[in-house]
């Protein structure tokens, strides 16, 4: 944080966590949940429909036929009721069907399969660029076109204890709630590149749809637009030693003008906007398409 | 068992100049190159690795049934320093606990570590590969022995040395003090080198715990390629007159395949862990960016033996599964060809769908179009399988013995696995289960509900046989439906922990994930009074001694294995039978 930041900052904090009635909705898992978390992306929504429409009624309906062929077997071809066993060992028909139908079926699915990741890996054109870095045990986050920088912890249990005790707008979740969470605009692209700089992680933040490893020497690229604001959990998705559940993901999304005031309050320059605080504006103040 | 041997004596198979030494003989199991011996020792080295592993997994869902590290705190082993400095004030009580907690977290990280090298490589391969496989191959065959008898000991004995490193790894230092290596099976590096430094050196393992790991794994290798090696000479080679490729039994069909992806997936692991150790010890940088290297390497050349590892797991359980429903349903294998096809097509597929396994690394677009389309394909020789087992029992005579219980629970759940198989395979969806429970429920689906239900149902046709005594049914009846019950109470939850979002491989998890925890560990519990009845099935067995005969399941066995006496002679087939047309299927 920069010289004179500290004011902003505080002002800041207040405007975006002390606001009124922006925390609808949480991307949380909810106590004895069975199924996705709520979806808060346009591919987290596909990724529900996908599942829920296409894959869910297919492998319900194969099990159950399964099943069902299973039990008439063991009502109608026990000893008892079939004493004298059938010798046939081919019908061609049969068995063609029974290539034929699974590859129809996969036909389909591959069908819907396909857009999902072609929406999934295809990067639009991007308003931000986030860069994540795993480290044992805790994030960072950079937009280094607005000269913001963070990094995350897990909040420790003593003080999910502490700020719940006060009532808070955002309750904290045990294992979930962090230090410092990542802030991102609502109804914006935001280009996310992922790397580590020890061990491989994984960003994953479930009702974004995003999941993707962090590994040294590589940047991995995904990307999100978060339709409400809210605040959405993730946990480290690839084992990366010791304190692997340790090292949560916690993102709140905001409206436009509350991110621009996080950004400033963090020592950072809006694009367009007069160099706020000390420090220059970055070169790259036009963050423009990164594609 | 020389008492039995006169108890037999002048039965109608017996076979002259059978000489079978006593069991208490240490040399009969040391220098055995008996091919029934060594499978014997294979079955007993399982059960007692099996017994191990499974009981990792209960200290697993013991710590997972509540949120909180509450319960392995109390059996991390605590060092003499730690210990020195609580009775010298240093250290409070709190503070030693804040200690037990945090040595805890890698704890737990070894023993899901462990739990699942273990019931790998030192239950499911022994039991499938080393025990039914010695024992009925050549049997099945009309084989007096294996290809390479003395092979096939070395085979066997390198097993117990490497499962000794194994465990010699899980208790010397791994990550800093911690014992043991944490990295997950698939020892991913970096987490499984030691080039350390910054501010956590723990965060890599450092210790000897993943060298000797390693040891252990090219050994296990080693003897699994030896096995293999005796396998494909023995099926090639021995096979009795008359006895063609397309006659053989579908047990001994699903040997083949599976040691063949044995020898051609297994030299890919060795080379991996060779890499792996030369980065730690010898500052090589196969595996570093730092040095011009890729982690991501390391996982492909890990799953490209990893994913025919999967098959290698579940193959004899399909042959396996044949024999029964053939047996029980009596009536011929429906579509012979087609099933013993299928399996081979799994195997050659089963070598280029391994980056499904790394949806996440950041292949792009293109790899992830081709694995998806590849992986999918299984689905349709495995189709073949699952509906060329129902057809065969369609029209038969079905006899509900227990080997038949579990197959047909086999069938069921190995669908149920399959299924959520087919929507892994779906990277868009992936995206989300990707190393979440739902990956540990379709896992053990296919392999703790699939390939050890058939064990336990090879176990059962097989061990009167084997042994010579029938075992008693209700008994082995309670086990299955305790088991069945057990398992599913176990894992189905855990596809709902995974939609939700729970990570897997994690120690703790956050309040909302109790619900389907307790319940999952409350179906362990209940698994394990099922392997309780186990064990008390085995014992009751041995100490009735209820003959057998030479064959119990009537006219429905009818392969070779059933025309001996039950055990069988100590040396089988030295007049070699003649397999004429009509016998074939």
């Amino acid at each position: 944080m920069k010289r004179g930041a500290l004011f902003t900052a505080a002002a800041g904090a207040a405007a975006i966590f002390g606001a009124g009635s922006a925390w609808a909705a949480e991307g949380a898992p909810t106590p004895g949940g069975v199924h996705f978390q709520e979806p808060a992306t346009a591919v987290m929504r596909d990724i529900v429909s996908f599942h829920d429409n296409w894959l869910m009624p297919i492998i319900v309906g194969v099990s159950v036929f399964v099943l069902a062929l299973l039990l008439w077997i063991i009502v109608r071809f026990n000893r008892r009721a079939n004493p004298t066993p059938r010798k046939f060992t081919h019908n061609l028909l049969i068995e063609v069907i029974w290539t034929i139908a699974p590859v129809i079926i996969l036909v389909v699915i591959a069908s819907q399969s396909f857009p999902l990741i072609i929406k999934q890996e295809t990067i639009p054109t991007s308003e931000y660029t986030l860069k994540v870095t795993g480290n044992s045990w805790f994030w960072a986050y950079e937009y280094q076109d607005l000269g913001v920088s963070i990094t995350s912890s897990i909040l420790p249990d003593d003080e999910v204890v502490a700020r719940n005790a006060g009532n808070p707008e955002v309750p904290a979740r045990r294992l979930l709630s962090t230090t410092e969470p990542l802030v991102v605009p609502v109804g914006a692209n935001v280009h996310v590149l992922v790397t580590s700089n020890d061990v491989i992680h994984a960003w994953a933040v479930p009702s974004f749809g995003v999941k993707e490893d962090a590994i040294m020497g590589r940047v991995n690229e995904t990307w999100f637009n978060v339709e409400t604001a809210g605040v959405y959990y993730g946990q480290c998705s690839e084992l990366c030693g010791k304190d692997h559940a340790f090292m949560p993901i916690e993102v709140r999304a905001v409206s436009r003008a509350e991110f621009a005031q996080w950004v400033v309050a963090q020592g950072g320059t809006m694009p367009g906007a007069p160099a706020a605080g000390a420090g220059e504006a970055p070169e790259a103040a036009a963050v423009g398409p990164t594609r | 068992m020389s008492h039995h041997d006169a108890a037999h004596a002048g039965g109608p198979h017996e076979v002259h100049g059978d000489h079978r030494p006593s069991i208490y003989d240490p040399r009969r199991w040391l220098f055995s190159t008996n091919h029934k011996d060594i499978g014997t020792m294979y079955l007993v080295f399982a059960i007692v690795a099996g017994l191990i592993g499974g009981a990792m997994s209960g200290l697993i869902r013991w710590e997972l049934k509540e949120p909180g590290i509450t319960f392995l705190p109390h059996l991390v082993h605590v060092p003499h320093a730690i210990l020195q400095q609580v009775q010298s004030g240093i250290m409070n009580a709190e503070q030693l606990w804040a200690w037990k907690v945090d040595a805890a977290k890698h704890f737990y990280d070894t023993l899901v570590t462990y739990h699942g090298l273990i019931m790998i490589f030192f239950m499911v391969m022994p039991a499938m590969i080393g025990g039914f496989g010695n024992w009925f191959v050549p049997l099945m065959i009309g084989a007096p022995d294996m290809a390479f008898p003395r092979m096939n000991n070395i085979s066997f004995w390198l097993l117990p040395v490497s499962f000794t490193l194994a465990m010699i790894s899980f208790l010397v230092p791994g990550a800093g003090d911690h014992p043991g290596f944490g990295g997950g099976w698939t020892l991913y590096a970096p987490l499984s080198t030691n080039w350390g430094g910054g501010a956590h050196p723990s965060a890599y393992h450092d210790g000897p715990a993943m060298d000797f790991l390693i040891l252990s794994l090219h050994i296990a290798g080693a003897s699994s390629i030896l096995g293999a090696i005796n396998f494909i000479t023995t099926i090639f080679n021995m096979r009795a007159p008359g006895m063609t490729m397309h006659r053989m039994p579908l047990f001994v069909w699903s040997m083949l395949v599976t040691v063949w992806l044995l020898v051609l997936s297994l030299p890919v692991l060795a080379g991996a862990l060779t890499m792996l150790l030369t980065d730690r010890n010898f500052h090589t940088n196969f595996f570093n960016p730092a040095g011009g290297g890729d982690p991501v390497m390391y996982q492909h050349l890990f799953w490209f033996f990893g994913h025919p590892e999967v098959y290698i797991l579940i193959l004899p359980g399909f042959g396996m599964v044949s024999q029964i429903v053939s047996t029980f349903s009596r009536k011929p294998v429906f579509g012979y060809l087609g099933m013993a096809y299928a399996m081979v097509s799994i195997g050659l597929i089963g070598f280029v769908v391994w980056a499904h396994h790394m949806y996440t690394v950041g292949m792009g677009l293109d790899l992830e179009a081709y694995f998806i389309a590849a992986t999918m394909v299984i689905a349709v020789p495995t189709g073949i399988k699952i509906f060329s087992w129902i057809a065969t029992m369609w029209g038969g005579s079905i006899d509900f013995k227990v080997p038949m219980l579990w197959a047909i629970g086999f069938i069921f759940l190995f669908t149920v696995g399959g299924v959520t198989g087919v929507v892994l395979a779906n990277s868009g969806v992936d995206t989300s289960f990707h190393d979440t429970y739902y990956v540990v429920a379709h896992f053990h689906y296919v392999l703790s509900l699939g390939a050890v239900f058939a064990i336990f149902g090879g176990f059962f046709y097989w061990i009167p046989k084997m042994s010579g005594y029938r075992y008693n049914g209700f008994l082995a009846g309670l086990q299955f439906w305790i088991m069945f019950i057990g398992v599913n109470i176990v894992f189905f939850p855990q596809h709902f922990l995974g939609a939700q979002g729970m990570p897997r491989r994690h120690v703790d998890y956050n309040d909302a994930y109790q619900y389907w925890n307790n319940i999952s560990t409350i179906g362990y519990v209940i698994t394990a009074v099922g392997v309780l009845v186990f064990l008390v099935t085995l014992a009751e067995m041995f100490l009735v001694k209820r003959k057998a005969g030479a064959n119990p399941w009537g006219e429905g066995a009818n392969t070779l294995e059933w025309s001996l006496s039950s055990p069988p002679p100590f040396h089988q087939f030295n007049e070699l039978p003649v397999i004429k047309p009509e016998a074939g299927h």
